[in-house]
């Protein structure tokens, strides 16, 4: 800081000083051309700082970053965005996805049913989920995590994510793959500050990719550790792309936004299985409508003594687990 | 009309100019700080290219210390009021002007917040979606809206008070009490309030236990009330130090007293949440015990609390003793808090919050360096904004730099105005 000509040190047990002398009217040229040239130094430093943004080529285009969030988007909008995505796709890929805008269909409401008895810790749910729904295999990005759980407790501190041994199941061990619940009462759509995840009429709870600002206070929020986030931008090998999209499913991603699992959106609102259950080699794991009262789910809720993850915290999952014996 | 626009004008050109006038001492200081700044901003290119990876952040500690920090800062904005409330409720006239210089430090700690929270997004260019009306804005559901509102709307009352505090002065007009006092009562519970929202973006998570706990608003105020008023305390020195401005070391002593009772009030606060934690011993102290005492072998945050616990001891001996009356002492004691509550708000209430994961899974987490070095940018830019907000107030206050004094271009020695601090206040 300056000290105006005719100040003195100031100190509490010093005379008073005598009173400074005023700023000059206007500056002199030379303090001018000072003050210019200390302006133009600090300019050139942040544009220098700024030099790696050179490499930045993947930012999208002007029609993305003007495009509204996915309520707004007239039917017309929203195909002239589905097209933008399959050119952008191409571009990148090489090969033209199919993506639709498959919206929730009348009277279905999803639920998931996963039988722990069954489960064998096989981890073949986690890789078709990988593969059905596009996520980045580098960074690896999973929706299902499976813990290897020591008989005995429900304490998830003492399980484990990490297992490898060279065959499953262990003995004296349950298995219990976990992913989005698809809460009823979502802590994660409470918090988004932009409305960018929110629940669809059957139950699913979805991410608009597009809208998402990458806060991440959903991720914080989420009870069951269902979020993931893109930290950086994902790589997924040409040929492995599955080409059959939807826009709040699994086209892909981008760095910086979140994703999660949507119960294969892609797949389930055109009448198939998710990709996780398809794969399951025990049958562990069942799916359906819950307004069916004859399908499977309904059954198996209304026999079965099935329970939920932390029910403590009131986000009234859709996602149950339940032991044959 | 036009004259009045035509005034402003002057008075904002010649504050600017000022700005950037000053001895070699003002350069080199400017010079370390904008250079500082380069560097901030070229870690943040690289961040803006390759993504959140280049922090230390992952799906398990998903904010590090971009949020730690602004945690921290909301609290150092709030303290302004610390000097608001015995001037205008108190009718302390003496800390009059001093006022102007918290509220200046609040404006440069908002800014720091809004830097912060806009280094953590993964889409800054999506931001516009933040903007009510424009965005699709989660109001009142969303707590981060709620912040967004309060943060813009302290950092819109605070420059409007000082600014118009600052041109009445330049006018030597005596400032009309309808415009801004209403504004300062408001700026009162505005200030309270952005750190309690704050502080509810953490609360109101029933997914994160350590967080869950309706004890954290108020110990968020508390350490507020002590870092914050602490900061000024030495804020306040620099400025009697480096500039002809007289600051009374019993205004000092004033907020002597107020960090004293807030640091009393932070300890007792923290000493029940631990007393809940470890006495009830139940699973959700997993948190806790990793923040104090490591969990599974793993204890990357433990050297960190004890400094911090630490560091808030000595500041409140020292302020419980008489020889914090001494300014030294009291410098002291203002750098072991602000240093504990940085601290304890930042790697110890934000990062422990996620660990254990919500499945169990422990994952630590450490800043990178280039997260370190954005932080570092973004506090050199605060206090480029304080340092430049400093230098174009001062003289202000004091009387040297005014409307009178744009008439005749060589003026005569300013007297000093009545309603100045008088000087030899301190005798
Ligand atoms: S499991 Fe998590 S991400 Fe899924 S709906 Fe519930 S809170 Fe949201
Ligand atoms: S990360 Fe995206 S979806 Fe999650 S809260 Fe932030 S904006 Fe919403």
């Amino acid at each position: 800081m300056p000290r105006p000509p005719g100040a003195t040190d100031m100190n509490e047990n010093l005379p008073v000083p005598p009173s400074p002398a005023p700023e000059p009217a206007s500056m002199s040229r030379r303090s001018f051309l000072r003050g210019s040239t200390v302006m133009a130094a600090g300019v050139a430093a942040m544009a220098a700082g700024l030099a790696p943004l050179r490499k930045l080529g993947d930012f999208g285009s002007v029609d993305e970053f003007l495009q509204a969030h996915y309520n707004e988007l007239s039917p017309d909008q929203m195909s002239t965005v589905l097209s933008r995505i399959e050119g952008e796709v191409q571009r990148q890929y090489g090969v033209r996805p199919h993506v639709r805008d498959l919206k929730a269909m009348n009277g279905v409401e999803f639920v998931y049913a996963l039988n722990l008895t069954r489960c064998t810790g096989c981890r073949k749910c986690v890789h078709a989920c990988v593969e059905e729904n596009n996520q980045s295999r580098d960074p690896a990005i999973e929706y299902i995590r499976v813990l290897k759980m020591p008989n005995g407790t429900f304490d998830m501190e003492k399980g484990d994510h990490n297992y490898a041994p060279e065959s499953v199941p262990e003995p004296g061990f349950f298995y219990m793959p976990v992913q989005c619940h698809q809460c009823k009462n979502p802590p994660c759509v409470k918090v988004c500050p932009v409305k960018a995840t929110w629940q669809d009429p059957d139950g699913i709870t979805v991410i608009d990719y597009n809208w998402c600002i990458g806060c991440r206070y959903c991720e914080a929020a989420c009870p069951y550790f269902a979020r993931r986030f893109n930290f950086s931008e994902p790589t997924i090998p040409k040929e492995q792309l599955n080409t059959n999209m939807s826009y709040l499913g699994n086209q892909p991603r981008h760095k910086g936004v979140m994703e999660k699992c949507h119960f294969c959106v892609q797949r389930t609102r055109a009448g198939l299985y998710p990709a996780c259950l398809e794969v399951c080699p025990t049958g562990a794991r069942k799916f359906g409508n819950i307004l069916d009262p004859h399908s499977e789910v309904s059954q198996i809720l209304k026999h079965k003594r099935v329970f939920v993850l932390k029910e403590e915290v009131g986000t009234l999952p859709r996602f149950f687990y339940y032991f044959d014996v | 009309m036009i004259r009045a626009v035509r005034n402003y004008f002057v008075f904002l050109g010649r504050s600017a100019a000022l700005a950037f006038d000053g001895d070699w001492r003002y350069y080199a200081w400017l010079g370390a700080l904008t250079a500082m700044c380069a560097i901030g901003l070229n870690a943040y290119s690289h961040q803006l290219v390759d993504g959140l990876i280049t922090t230390g952040m992952t799906d398990q500690v998903s904010w590090g210390v971009y949020i730690a920090n602004f945690t921290f800062l909301v609290g150092v904005a709030a303290a302004a009021v610390m000097l608001v409330i015995p001037v205008y409720v108190y009718g302390n006239e003496e800390l009059h002007d001093l006022v102007i210089f918290g509220e200046l430090l609040a404006v440069a700690a908002i800014i720091m917040c809004l830097a912060f929270v806009t280094v953590d997004l993964g889409r800054p260019d999506r931001f516009w979606h933040l903007i009510p009306f424009l965005g699709e804005f989660n109001f009142p559901g969303s707590m981060l809206s709620w912040d967004v509102i309060v943060l813009n709307g302290y950092l819109v009352l605070n420059v409007y008070i000082c600014g118009y505090l600052l041109y009445s002065r330049y006018r030597g007009q005596k400032p009309a009490k309808w415009f801004y006092i209403p504004f300062v009562f408001i700026g009162i519970f505005w200030a309270i309030s952005i750190h309690t929202v704050t502080a509810f973006l953490y609360v109101g998570l029933g997914g994160r236990p350590f967080w869950n706990s309706a004890i954290v608003g108020p110990r968020f105020i508390a350490s507020a009330f002590t870092a914050g008023p602490a900061m000024i305390i030495l804020a306040l020195q620099v400025i009697r130090r480096v500039t002809a401005y007289h600051v009374p070391d019993r205004a000092l002593l004033t907020l002597r007293s107020i960090v004293q009772v807030s640091m009393i009030i932070n300890l007792f606060l923290l000493a029940n949440e631990v007393f809940k934690e470890f006495y009830t011993d139940s699973l959700h102290v997993a948190s806790a015990r990793y923040l104090y005492f490591g969990l599974h072998g793993h204890h990357a945050l433990v050297p960190w609390i004890w400094t911090a616990i630490g560091l808030n001891l000595t500041a409140m001996t020292i302020l419980a003793l008489p020889i914090s009356r001494s300014i030294k002492w009291l410098d002291l004691a203002c750098v072991c808090a602000i240093l504990g509550i940085w601290i304890e708000k930042g790697m110890g209430l934000v990062i422990p919050g996620f660990v254990p994961s919500p499945l169990g899974e422990i994952v630590e987490y450490i800043p990178s360096w280039n997260e370190t070095l954005i932080c570092l940018g973004i506090w050199a830019f605060g206090l480029l904004c304080y340092t430049l907000f400093l230098r174009m107030s001062v003289p202000i206050l004091l009387g040297t730099l005014s409307q009178a004094g744009e008439r005749n271009l060589v003026p005569a020695p300013a007297t000093p105005r009545s309603d100045l601090p008088a000087t030899n206040s301190a005798h």
